[in-house]
């Protein structure tokens, strides 16, 4: 015998189902006068420092139908590559910029939309930086444990070649999956793919 | 030094096994929805470690009371009362505090007010089904609430769900973040349902029943159950990002 480790089990995942927008946007799903505004509907204000940008997609099933009731949820650095976050150990990030933002995909097609800005470079854990990166949580019936990933710049050639997670996808036809593509000036789409040939690297984290 | 962990080191390991995978065939929706490649292993980034905290300024006086948060002045939500309360910790066994917590729920016919829901049961117009709270300083929370009605839906031909609330929790580091769903002591759906069932193992799931807790009942209001959400832990940073001779 020995001590006994006494850490405590995660409490398990379950779906958010079809009715998350009921508990976490209930102004766009149609429940108003419960909060005064959807948490994270805005990110910026006029004061946010850097680059304001548009991000559109969809969350595409294996089917390659849209989906219509997903959930999705970023979070990112800001122009400065600090996150307005108390676990952030380097310094204060932009006070006017949240760094986090969600959004349903009910509108039509599916599509999620966010305004934010272009987010500066982080370094890794070694010290390296990483190419700017946008993280992306999404969830939705049927998913049974949120999806992490992320998504990078496509005008970001060198920084994303020297990227520390993309130089660890073994297939490299894969890094596609992660980068956005131009849609407009300061504008991007990025679809996330669940499953088939395109299908998204997510990540375990 | 004091006990907590400073919030800066990276996440415990997830377990995979101990969560739902993807692919649960008898939960249809989630066979086209699944993700079917390897999932990249990224030990947690300062992208990962840090996440959004949210102040108490953002609540409302009525945020925690489902009974009255929709309800026309006056007047309430009709179904069993209840006080659901519990502290969220995480796997060190410390409570987290200023966690989000954010609820939503059918009404106590099993009736979401959603323009997709297509179910008989009559829409209460006095319940909304949504609410939320922070956890204070030991990370301990309440909120107040009618007991959902358990409902049918379209998976195999008869299949219900069990009384259930869904629960979104955000700890201080986005990696933390969490959807689950709590049930209710005795329900015999439980056990019969294909979502509860996508959980593999028998103990995971007893995790996310809700024990009735008559200690913290308020005599001739409401009854109580005890829901405790565990968050994923921190590693110590004290000996990481250190190399010898920086």
């Amino acid at each position: 015998m020995t001590q006994d480790l006494t850490y405590l089990k995660e409490t398990a995942s379950q779906t958010a189902g079809p009715y998350v927008h009921i508990g976490l946007t209930p102004n766009a799903s149609g429940i108003t006068g419960v909060y005064s505004a959807d948490l994270g509907a805005a990110m910026v204000n006029d004061r946010t420092k850097g680059t304001r940008i548009t991000i559109r997609g969809c969350v595409i099933d294996g089917g390659g139908a849209s989906l219509r009731d997903a959930l999705v949820e970023i979070w990112q650095a800001d122009a400065a590559g600090l996150h307005n976050s108390p676990s952030e150990p380097r310094g204060q990030a932009d006070p006017d910029f949240t760094g986090w933002g969600r959004c349903a995909c009910d509108g039509d097609g599916g599509e999620f939309i966010f305004h934010t800005i272009k987010p500066g470079r982080v370094p890794f854990k070694d010290g390296r930086l990483m190419a700017p990166h946008i993280t992306f949580w999404i969830v939705a019936r049927g998913i049974n444990l949120g999806l992490h990933t992320r998504m990078y710049f496509p005008e970001e050639e060198q920084a994303n070649a020297e990227d520390p997670l993309l130089l660890r996808l073994e297939h490299r036809d894969r890094v596609t999956t992660l980068i956005a593509q131009a849609d407009g000036d300061d504008s991007y789409r990025f679809d996330i793919h669940l499953q088939g040939k395109r299908e998204t690297v997510f990540l375990d984290i | 030094m004091t006990d907590r962990n400073p919030d800066t080191g990276a996440f415990f390991t997830r377990d995979r096994t101990w969560h739902p995978p993807a692919y649960t065939p008898d939960y249809k929706t989630s066979v086209l929805r699944s993700p079917q490649r390897a999932l990249l292993a990224l030990d947690g980034t300062l992208s990962e470690i840090t996440g959004p905290v949210f102040g108490h300024a953002i609540l409302g006086e009525l945020d925690n009371d489902l009974i009255h948060n929709f309800a026309r002045s006056g007047e309430a939500a009709i179904g069993e009362r209840l006080i659901v309360h519990g502290r969220v910790l995480d796997e060190n066994g410390r409570g987290v505090p200023g966690a989000l917590i954010e609820v939503w729920q059918a009404n106590a016919g099993g009736r979401y007010r959603h323009k997709k829901e297509g179910y008989l049961a009559a829409l209460d117009p006095n319940f909304g089904g949504c609410g939320r709270c922070i956890t204070d300083e030991n990370g301990n929370y309440r909120f107040r609430t009618v007991k959902p009605g358990p409902y049918p839906w379209p998976n195999g031909p008869n299949d219900w769900r069990p009384a259930h609330i869904h629960f979104s929790v955000f700890g201080h580091g986005f990696a933390q973040r969490l959807i689950t769903q709590m049930y209710f002591e005795g329900d015999p759906l439980i056990w019969r349902c294909p979502i509860v069932r996508t959980i593999p193992d028998q103990r995971a799931v007893e995790r996310l029943i809700a024990p009735l807790d008559m200690a913290n009942t308020i005599p001739m209001d409401a009854r109580a159950y005890k829901f405790d959400i565990v968050l994923r832990g921190r590693r110590s940073t004290l000996f990481e990002n250190r190399l010898d001779g920086n």
